[in-house]
C-alpha cells in the first residue's frame, strides 16, 4: 500500500507508476502503428513491391480514360488507376464521390488481392474546388513536370 | 465605415492587452504595485472592444458588404439569413476573431467577479490571459485581418462551402471555441498560481468552473460535430478518427483529466503539481488542435481552406506558450509542496487511475495523429485509421470504465474493497450476463462485445452513489457526477451496438422496387427534381415500414450547389426509439436504376443522447459549484455587515 510509505516516497511512487504506464502506452502505440498504419502507393510502387494481401493500404493515381465500368448489379464499379507507367485494376462497391470522373485523380483505400486487383472500401476524390487530397496534390505536380519534360 | 470601426476596435483591444500584460507583470514587483489597480478595468475594456469588433464583422456579413474581402470570398447575397450569420465565423479570419472575442469576454468576466484568490495571483492570472490573447491579436492583425477591403468590390460573393451550410455546423465551431477558450482561462489560472507560488485548493476552486464550462462546451461541440459528419457526409459513420476530429477529442481528454484532478485538489489538497501540469497540457492540446486544423498539415476529410503561412504562425504561438509554460513549470515545480497523502484504495487512488488512463489515451491519439507527419519526414506516406485507434483507445478506456464503476463509491483518503463489495455484485453479474448471452447468441466482434458488457454494468453501477441518500438533499455536483457517468454508459452502449448490429444494404433499385434492410422494408416510389435557394437536387421518394408497420416517407437527395459548384448527398433518417434507418441516394445507372445505400443502425442515437447526458451532468455540477460559491460570498458579506453594525 502506498499509504504505508513515507511522505517523500508517495509522490515518487505515483510519478513512477504514471510514467511507466505512459511509457508502456507509447511503446505499444509505436508497435501498433508499425503494423496498422496504411501506406500510400502509386501503381508503379504497388507493382514493384506489393503489400501483403490482408494489409490495408491506399492506392493513388489517375482514373484512366474509358476505364470506368459499372457491373450488372448497378453498384459495383471497376476502373483502372494509372500513373503513366503501371496500371492497377480497382473494384469498388458503393456510391462513388461526386468528383470521381475519368481522367482525374483518386485515392482508393482498401487491399490488394493476390491476383493483382485492388479491392477498395472507400474512394477519396477531389471533394470541393479548394480541397485536393494531399497525395494527389504532389502527384499532380509530379505529373505536370513529366508532361513538361516529354514535350520539350 | 463599419469595417474601419471594427479594425480600430481590434487594434485598441490589442493595445489594451499589451497594457494588461505589462501592468499585471510589473504589479508583481515591489516598485510596480501601484499599477495593479488598472489591470482589472483594462481587462474589462479589452473584452468590450473585442465584442465591438466582432459585432462589426457580423453586421458586415448580414449586409453582405462585398467591398470587404472576407465577405466577398465567403458569403453570397442569396444565402439564407442563418448562414450569413454563421458565415461570420465559418472562415479562418472570422473564427480567429471569435476566438479572441470569447477570450476577451472571459477575461472581463474573471476581472469583474473573481475575488477569492489573493490579489497578486489574480493579477498574474490576468497578465497570463493577456499574454495568450496578444499572440492571437498579432496573428489576426498581421496575417489574417478580417476587415481587409477590396479595391474593386465584386458583383457577387463566392458563397460558403455547401457542406458547411447546415444548422448543426453553424453552431459547432463556436461551441468548440468556447471550450478552447475556457481551457485558456484554466491555463492562465495555472500560470498565475505557479508564478505567485500559490497552488492550493483555492486555486483549484477558482479554476474549476472554467474547466467545467470548457468541458461542457467541448462535449457538446464534439458530439454535434460527430452527428454532423454522420448525417451530412452520407458515409454512415459517426467517427472517422480524422485528424480534425482528433484535434477536438484531445483537449476533451485532457480537460476530463483536469476536471477530476482539480476536484481532488479542491476537496483534499492533493495532486497539486499534477493539476497545474494538466492545466498546461489541456490548453496545449487546444492549440495543437487549432494548429492541425488550420495549417492543413495533415490530410483530412474536412475541407478547410488552409494556408501554410498561418500554420507556421500558430506553430510559433504554440511553441512560445507551451515552451514558456513548461519552462515555468520546470523552474517552479519544486516549490509546489506535496499535498495530503492517501491510500491506494481510496477515492483519490481511483481518480489518479482515471487520470493516468486518460493521459494514456491522449498519448495514443496524439501519437497516431502525428505519426503520418513523422513518417513523411522519412519519405513514407501513411495514414492511420480505426484499425489502430479503436483497439488502442479501448485498451485504456475499458479498465478506466471499470474503475469508474466503483471509484465514486470509495471514501476519500482510505477505504477497503470489502466495504463496497456487496454493492458491486449486481453490476458485475449484469456485465458477465450480457457478455455470456451475446457470446452465445450472436457472432459479434470482441470490442463491441466488451463495450456492451461494460456499458450494461457501468449503467447500473453509475447510479449506486445515490443509494441510501436523501435524494432531495443530495448536492447538485453529486447528481452531476451520477448523470455524467450514466451518460458515458449510454454513449458506450450506442457505440458498441452500432458497430455490433448495424445492417447495410447497397442496391441499384428501379422505381417501384422494395428493398429489405434488417427489419425494414423500403419502397422506392419515385424520383423527382427539387430546388432550394442556392441548389437543385434529385430527390427520391421512399416509404419505409418497420416490421410491416405503418409506412414513413423519407426523401434522400443528391444536391448540386452552384455557388461554389459542388455535389453533396443529403441522407434521410428515420429515428425510432431503438435505432435509425439511414438512406442515401446515389447516381443513376445506365439502365435507369438508382443506387441506394441503406443502413439499419440499432441504438445509434444513444451515442448522442449519452453525450447530452454527460454535458448535462457537467452543467448540474457547474450550477451546484457556482451556487455554493455565491452562498459563501453572501454569508461572508452578512458577517461583515454584522461586524460593522456591532462596531457602531
Amino acid at each position: 500500500m502506498i499509504g504505508a510509505l513515507r511522505p517523500k516516497h508517495q509522490r515518487l511512487v505515483l510519478l513512477l507508476i504514471a510514467l511507466g504506464v505512459l511509457l508502456a502506452a507509447g511503446l505499444l502505440a509505436a508497435w501498433a502503428l508499425r503494423s496498422q498504419a496504411s501506406y500510400f502507393y502509386v501503381p508503379s510502387d504497388i507493382r514493384a513491391d506489393p503489400p501483403e494481401p490482408d494489409r490495408a493500404v491506399r492506392l493513388g493515381g489517375m482514373v484512366e480514360k474509358g476505364s470506368i465500368k459499372t457491373e450488372a448489379d448497378g453498384v459495383t464499379v471497376a476502373f483502372v488507376v494509372g500513373d503513366g507507367k503501371e496500371r492497377v485494376p480497382v473494384r469498388f462497391a458503393g456510391i462513388v464521390p461526386s468528383l470521381f470522373v475519368e481522367g482525374s485523380g483518386v485515392v482508393a483505400e482498401g487491399k490488394l488481392r493476390a491476383d493483382g486487383t485492388f479491392i477498395a472500401d472507400n474512394l477519396l476524390a477531389k471533394h470541393d474546388e479548394n480541397y485536393v487530397p494531399r497525395e494527389l496534390q504532389d502527384m499532380a505536380q509530379h505529373q505536370a513536370k513529366q508532361v513538361v519534360a516529354e514535350t520539350q | 465605415m463599419i469595417a474601419e470601426f471594427g479594425l480600430i476596435a481590434l487594434w485598441l483591444a490589442a493595445a489594451l492587452a499589451g497594457l494588461q500584460l505589462l501592468a499585471g507583470a510589473l504589479s508583481l514587483t515591489s516598485r510596480g504595485q501601484v499599477l495593479g489597480g488598472i489591470v482589472r478595468p483594462v481587462a474589462v475594456m479589452q473584452g468590450v472592444l473585442c465584442a465591438l469588433a466582432f459585432g462589426a464583422l457580423i453586421v458586415l456579413f448580414l449586409q453582405t458588404d462585398l467591398s470587404v474581402k472576407l465577405v466577398a470570398t465567403n458569403s453570397h447575397s442569396a444565402k439564407p439569413f442563418i448562414y450569413k450569420l454563421s458565415g461570420t465565423w465559418g472562415n479562418h479570419e472570422g473564427s480567429m476573431l471569435l476566438w479572441v472575442t470569447v477570450m476577451g469576454l472571459a477575461g472581463s468576466f474573471v476581472a469583474l467577479i473573481e475575488r477569492r484568490l489573493p490579489e497578486p495571483t489574480m493579477l498574474a492570472t490576468l497578465a497570463g490571459q493577456a499574454f495568450v490573447s496578444l499572440g492571437f491579436y498579432a496573428f489576426l492583425l498581421a496575417s489574417s485581418n478580417p476587415f481587409e477591403r477590396l479595391p474593386v468590390p465584386p458583383a457577387e460573393g463566392q458563397g460558403l462551402n455547401p457542406l458547411l451550410q447546415d444548422v448543426g455546423l453553424a453552431f459547432h465551431p463556436p461551441t468548440l471555441y468556447l471550450g478552447y477558450v475556457g481551457l485558456s482561462v484554466a491555463f492562465s489560472f495555472a500560470i498565475g498560481a505557479l508564478v505567485t507560488r500559490n497552488v492550493g485548493p483555492a486555486f483549484a476552486r477558482a479554476m474549476r468552473p472554467w474547466v467545467l464550462g470548457a468541458w461542457i462546451f467541448l462535449t457538446l461541440g464534439i458530439s454535434a460535430g460527430s452527428y454532423w459528419a454522420y448525417y451530412e457526409l452520407g458515409w454512415g459513420g459517426w467517427w472517422f478518427w480524422d485528424p480534425v476530429e482528433n484535434a477536438s477529442l484531445m483537449p476533451w481528454l485532457a480537460a476530463t483529466a483536469l476536471l477530476h484532478s482539480a476536484s481532488v485538489l479542491a476537496a483534499r489538497n492533493a495532486l497539486r503539481a499534477w493539476t497545474v501540469m494538466l492545466g498546461v497540457v489541456a490548453f496545449s492540446m487546444s492549440m495543437v488542435g487549432t494548429f492541425l486544423v488550420r495549417s492543413g498539415i495533415l490530410t483530412s476529410v474536412h475541407a478547410f481552406a488552409v494556408d501554410p503561412e498561418r500554420g507556421s504562425f500558430i506553430l510559433a504561438l504554440l511553441v512560445i506558450y507551451i515552451g514558456g509554460a513548461l519552462t515555468l513549470f520546470a523552474v517552479r515545480a519544486s516549490t509546489v509542496t506535496e499535498g495530503e497523502r492517501f491510500a491506494l484504495t481510496s477515492r483519490e487512488g481511483a481518480l489518479v487511475f482515471n487520470n493516468v488512463m486518460l493521459s494514456a489515451i491522449l498519448g495514443v491519439v496524439l501519437f497516431g495523429t502525428l505519426y503520418p507527419l513523422m513518417t513523411e519526414a522519412f519519405g513514407q506516406k501513411v495514414s492511420v485509421g480505426p484499425p489502430y485507434f479503436n483497439p488502442m483507445a479501448a485498451l485504456f478506456a475499458v479498465p478506466m470504465m471499470i474503475v469508474m464503476a466503483f471509484g465514486p463509491l470509495l471514501r476519500w483518503r482510505q477505504d477497503n474493497f470489502a466495504r463496497i463489495r456487496g454493492q458491486l455484485i449486481l453490476p458485475a453479474l449484469i456485465s458477465v450476463g450480457v457478455a455470456a448471452g451475446l457470446f452465445a447468441a450472436e457472432a459479434i466482434g470482441a470490442l463491441p462485445l466488451i463495450g456492451l458488457a461494460v456499458a450494461a454494468g457501468l449503467g447500473v453501477a453509475s447510479l449506486l452513489p445515490l443509494r441510501g441518500r436523501n435524494l432531495r438533499r443530495t448536492p447538485l455536483p453529486v447528481w452531476g457526477m451520477v448523470l455524467a457517468h450514466f451518460g458515458v454508459a449510454v454513449t458506450l452502449f450506442g457505440m458498441a451496438s452500432e458497430s455490433a448490429f448495424s445492417v447495410e444494404k447497397l442496391v441499384a433499385a428501379r422505381v417501384g422496387q422494395t428493398t429489405e434492410v434488417g427489419p425494414w422494408q423500403v419502397r422506392f416510389v419515385e424520383i423527382q427534381p427539387v430546388a432550394g435557394p442556392n441548389w437543385t437536387a434529385l430527390e427520391a421518394d421512399m416509404f419505409a415500414s418497420y416490421r410491416g408497420g405503418a409506412e414513413v416517407e423519407i426523401r434522400p437527395q443528391a444536391r448540386s450547389f452552384w455557388s461554389p459548384p459542388q455535389m453533396t448527398s443529403e441522407s434521410a433518417l428515420v429515428t425510432r426509439w431503438n435505432g435509425q434507418l439511414y438512406a442515401v441516394l446515389g447516381e443513376e445507372t445506365d439502365d435507369g436504376r438508382w443506387q441506394l445505400r441503406l443502413w439499419w443502425k440499432p441504438f445509434v442515437t444513444l451515442i448522442w443522447y449519452g453525450s447530452i447526458l454527460i454535458a448535462l451532468g457537467g452543467l448540474l455540477a457547474l450550477i451546484g459549484r457556482v451556487a455554493s460559491d455565491v452562498r459563501r460570498v453572501v454569508a461572508r458579506d452578512k458577517i461583515a455587515d454584522r461586524r460593522m453594525e456591532m462596531a457602531k
